[in-house]
């Protein structure tokens, strides 16, 4: 019988074409990657079905942490300057330009009226630390309705977006403090920043929702 | 083709003991490029954040004095929920038995077909469900009950205190 000989073939891949694939997928995560802002206020936000994504631009966002503390936050092109102004008026704090100025550079607020003028002379690093949080509790001390009164005036003839941003483990009261603050105001509109979440199949907004999609792939 | 001629002496010919330079092959080995390459795929795939914020809105009433302005909800209809301690909803309907009768314990998972059963047996124009979140709920208890209220269409729903009487029957069912 003849043997047969099984020719010896080299192991070696040519790895050009996995090296670019793999180069291809590197480039497109670099570019689209969005990196995670980083919070000094750890919060873990429930999920919901709400769809809508939240707003970036003109927010004034109200954070309530997991022991239901309370901070104020605004993003960086809304009127900073209007509302830190507005509540050194309404409260007489006596805030010089400088601190008002600081303000303006504030990640958060998270302290009483009381203790804001040191807390403005803080640098950065130390007003992170500073979270006593703005007390809201008390219904005869609602801080909360001063800041939002502050920047319902700074905002005017400009859309508010009012986010509220909580903890899971936040309770209750907290939250009903802030919706209170809110009301005083006449905010009635507000909206919770959330994770989304599918709808559970079955239900009537899911049918909703379905019925939606098959109405536009008709048309 | 382009090649240098490193041997010293260039000119004459190789000797017999003169090594030719060997010529070399272009390709490399491209393995190690490629792991680091997956490398950081990884790396950015987990750190890129995917799915975006969602904001759920949320209309308040405007809360008045006058009994004439307030809205009404008819007996049958009305739906009322309790958020209690450690993830528990009680539920009644209509108005509370002053004995706590209609009082009844339920959870996160079997609130939607709570709901859902008192929908279907309710004119729509009546239904109307309220929610109390006593003091040891969470916010996620409130964000989650919200949510259901969404899931399942209801459209009208408020949000109200407790009252001193259900808070009591909340903390003596355990919660």
């Amino acid at each position: 019988m003849p043997k047969v000989k099984v020719p010896r073939k080299s192991t070696a891949v040519d790895m050009t074409a996995m090296c670019d694939v793999a180069f291809l997928l590197l480039s497109f995560f670099i570019l689209t990657t969005k990196f995670k802002p980083s919070e000094a206020l750890a919060v873990v936000t429930p999920n919901s079905v709400a769809s809508k994504v939240a707003p970036q631009d003109d927010v004034v966002l109200i954070t309530i942490d997991k022991d239901g503390k309370v901070f104020f936050s605004m993003s960086e092109d809304s009127p900073r300057r209007e509302v830190i102004e507005a509540v050194n008026q309404r409260k007489n704090l006596g805030l010089t330009e400088a601190e008002m100025t600081n303000f303006t550079r504030a990640q958060f607020v998270g302290v009483p009226f009381s203790k804001l003028k040191p807390f403005l002379n803080l640098s950065q690093d130390n007003q992170i630390r500073q979270t006593e949080g703005i007390p809201v509790r008390d219904t005869l001390d609602n801080q909360m309705v001063d800041w939002i009164a502050a920047a319902k005036t700074a905002f005017q003839g400009k859309k508010m977006n009012l986010l509220l941003k909580g903890d899971n483990e936040s309770k209750y009261p907290s939250f009903h403090a802030v919706i209170n603050a809110f009301k005083k105001n006449d905010e009635m509109k507000f909206q919770m920043v959330t994770n989304p979440e599918n709808v559970p199949p079955g239900t009537e907004l899911f049918q909703k929702n379905m019925s939606r999609i098959t109405a536009a792939a008709e048309e | 083709m382009a090649e240098m001629d490193t041997s010293s002496g260039g000119g004459h010919k190789k000797g017999p003991g003169v090594k030719k330079g060997k010529k070399m092959s272009t390709r490399v080995d491209l393995t190690p490029m490629v792991d680091l390459g997956f490398l950081l795929i990884t790396f950015f795939i987990f750190t890129t954040t995917m799915s975006q914020p969602t904001a759920m809105r949320l209309f308040l009433p405007k809360d008045t004095d006058k009994p004439e302005e307030q809205n009404k909800a008819k007996e049958s209809g009305a739906l009322t929920l309790l958020l209690g301690k450690n993830n528990v909803v009680y539920y009644y309907e209509g108005i509370l038995a002053p004995d706590g009768s209609n009082f009844k314990t339920s959870s996160f998972k079997d609130v939607r077909e709570v709901v859902m059963t008192k929908k279907r047996s309710t004119d729509p124009k009546d239904f109307v469900v309220v929610i109390k979140p006593h003091e040891e709920s969470t916010y996620k208890n409130a964000v989650d009950v919200l949510d259901e209220m969404t899931i399942n269409d209801v459209k009208r729903f408020a949000l109200v205190d407790i009252s001193p009487v259900e808070s009591q029957l909340v903390v003596a069912t355990g919660g």
